[in-house]
């Protein structure tokens, strides 16, 4: 077949709402960008792993070290499964990881905020998972099997975070009015970065309609905000805090919530490199990419030499 | 702001959907602290001091609790991430030892458990594990320094694991009912923590010339807190006594041939190194620490004791 019965083939698969697979055909313009979406998911979780695996050692109950250890856990393991999917497009982890490390590739911005208390630990499940779920819900049916498929997983593990963030801090609400002040003053640092995770706005937003052609991305920018904004409000209400948007009110004609403006300016700050802790998040990353190195390449060699054995 | 009749908030397929009620199954760790004792008869058999078994319970607690807390300091920085998730539920499966023993130590004699303002909601092994000074601390000093690197990591855990594991297989046999349970569970863990373990260190020897030598160097930096681990306290001899527990010396030879045959597969020699005096002939057993155990407690409780009335 040639390319443009190919690309006939692919568009129609793409037009009938199924997968692309992993030795299909498809365009190199397709394949770059699913390696660069699914990549900077995967990265966003491994990344994603600092600001509250910091947190660990100083859980204040055994329960929550529990809970927030085996959380880091499945970041890990969701950084595992988008590794793997990727690598079913031919580029391996190692090569990812070495992008992350220069700086060529990105992870989601929200991860160069700090985490500054254990009330964050509630929070980033809270609105940072929950900003994750609803622009990762409608990727369980993005065009790409692989990436589809580990969707569907992570978003179950996902939603597990999200409730778990939530009854954090539902808890802590019913303690001290230390630890209510400490949920609230989280919320208000966490609440615009997490609007921010959708990325600019949609008149902003040069790669949204190529992505939402190929069945990449399900849902613009601006939409998933809103979805976010308006499951979230109900929930601020149940907790008792208050979300810090002097314009957030309920828009009876649209049935929505009208909401203020994130600040663009600190968005392209923090992705251009000069957020609170961009430099400390890749510098972590590379050192333990660099520490591990001598253990990575062991396990090489102990497996060559084990297979040369049973050869002999 | 008005709040509109939450009936009418646009449904999108809400990942939400639960978030504010729903099934509790859906939770991990539950949604609120439960005692993990509750439905277990936790009567001291006949013929026990309760203060020794709850002193026993302590020993084998903080063993637990301090191995976990190093090893969750792995956590985003393990050589690669399948070692992160490894060291993650090995922390886990500690973790979970420890809660039970600690519960345990405060049902078999509530004395042992600090005393917290009135009103604390602190339970029982919370205010063991965080409102505990270094003194009170039964550990073995083994689980305390500093984690190394990958190999050193690795020597300690197959030390400990591999003493514990034998320690645990006897323990099932307990006359105390819930200490043969912990042990049941414990031995499964147990069993992968020193198959992880030992994999790993025939790895390192038979890796690199790199990992090799950090391997032996890690080796014998771990070697001299191991005598210790064999060296009975009067606690555990009256408890071995008593038919609840087990004197350590006894399962010194059972080790011994363990580990003989791990260094015997890696190449391995066993390390001519003298055991680390006591002070005063104190130890971990005795409540006396190294410089680094205060530093660890320092990050575990930090934020348990600056809210001693909190509800996590």
């Amino acid at each position: 077949m040639d390319e443009h019965s190919l690309l006939a083939s692919f568009e129609s698969t793409i037009g009938r709402h199924e997968r692309i697979e992993p030795r299909d055909w498809m365009p190199e313009g397709y394949r770059k960008t699913v390696v660069r979406q699914v990549a900077q998911h995967a990265h966003s979780e491994i990344i994603g792993m600092q600001p509250e695996g910091q947190w660990i050692g100083r859980a204040p109950s055994l329960r929550r070290k529990a809970i927030l250890l085996a959380k880091v856990q499945d970041e890990a393991g969701h950084g595992l499964y988008l590794y793997s999917a990727c690598e079913t497009l031919g580029v391996s982890r190692a090569e990812l990881t070495e992008m992350l490390i220069e700086g060529r590739q990105k992870y989601s911005s929200i991860f160069n905020y700090p985490a500054l208390s254990y009330a964050d630990v509630g929070t980033i499940g809270w609105l940072v998972d929950g900003a994750a779920i609803c622009n990762q819900v409608p990727l369980c049916r993005t065009s790409y099997g692989p990436y589809g498929r580990s969707m569907i997983r992570i978003c179950k593990e996902e939603s597990f975070h999200q409730r778990q963030g939530f009854e954090l801090l539902a808890t802590m609400m019913r303690g001290t009015d230390e630890q209510r002040a400490m949920v609230q003053e989280s919320v208000d640092r966490f609440w615009w970065p997490a609007l921010m995770m959708f990325g600019p706005p949609d008149d902003d937003s040069p790669n949204t309609a190529q992505s939402m052609a190929w069945g990449i991305k399900r849902n613009t920018n601006d939409d998933l905000r809103q979805r976010m904004v308006d499951m979230t409000v109900p929930q601020a209400a149940v907790l008792g805090v208050t979300l810090p948007d002097p314009d957030l009110k309920w828009n009876e004609e649209r049935q929505s919530y009208d909401f203020g403006a994130p600040d663009w300016d600190e968005f392209k700050a923090v992705i251009s490199g000069n957020g609170p802790c961009n430099t400390q998040r890749i510098a972590h990353r590379r050192r333990a990419h660099e520490d591990g190195a001598w253990v990575r390449e062991a396990a090489l060699a102990f497996a060559r030499r084990s297979n040369e054995e049973s050869h002999e | 702001m008005s709040t509109p009749d939450p009936s009418h908030v646009p449904d999108h397929d809400s990942v939400y959907d639960g978030l504010l009620g729903g099934d509790d199954s859906h939770w991990a760790f539950g949604t609120d602290f439960e005692d993990p004792l509750a439905g277990v008869d936790t009567t001291v058999p006949d013929g026990v001091d309760h203060r020794d078994l709850a002193t026993y319970c302590l020993m084998l607690g903080d063993d637990a609790l301090v191995l976990s807390q190093r090893l969750s300091q792995w956590c985003s920085n393990a050589p690669d991430l399948e070692e992160d998730i490894a060291l993650a539920n090995i922390a886990l499966d500690l973790l979970g030892q420890a809660r039970l023993l600690l519960a345990r130590a405060a049902a078999a004699d509530p004395t042992v458990v600090p005393a917290l303002p009135e009103g604390s909601p602190a339970p029982p092994e919370d205010a063991l594990a965080f409102f505990r000074d270094d003194r009170d601390f039964r550990n073995v000093r083994l689980v305390e320094s500093d984690n190394g690197d990958f190999a050193v990591t690795m020597a300690r855990l197959l030390l400990f694991s591999t003493w514990r594991l034998a320690l645990f297989q006897r323990l099932t046999d307990s006359r105390d009912h819930v200490l043969s349970a912990v042990a049941a569970k414990g031995v499964k863990e147990m069993t992968y923590h020193r198959d992880y373990a030992a994999r790993w260190f025939l790895t390192l020897a038979r890796g690199t010339e790199e990992s090799r030598r950090r391997l032996v160097s890690g080796l014998s930096a771990t070697w001299p807190l191991r005598a210790e681990l064999f060296s009975a306290h009067d606690v555990e001899v009256r408890v071995a006594r008593a038919g609840v527990g087990v004197d350590p010396s006894t399962v010194a030879d059972e080790v011994d041939v363990l580990l003989e045959q791990v260094f015997a597969s890696s190449g391995i020699d066993r390390p001519e190194v003298a055991p680390l005096a006591g002070v005063q002939r104190r130890t971990g057993r005795d409540g006396l620490h190294t410089e680094a155990f205060s530093l660890l407690l320092a990050e575990l409780q930090v934020v348990a004791r600056a809210h001693p009335m909190g509800t996590w």
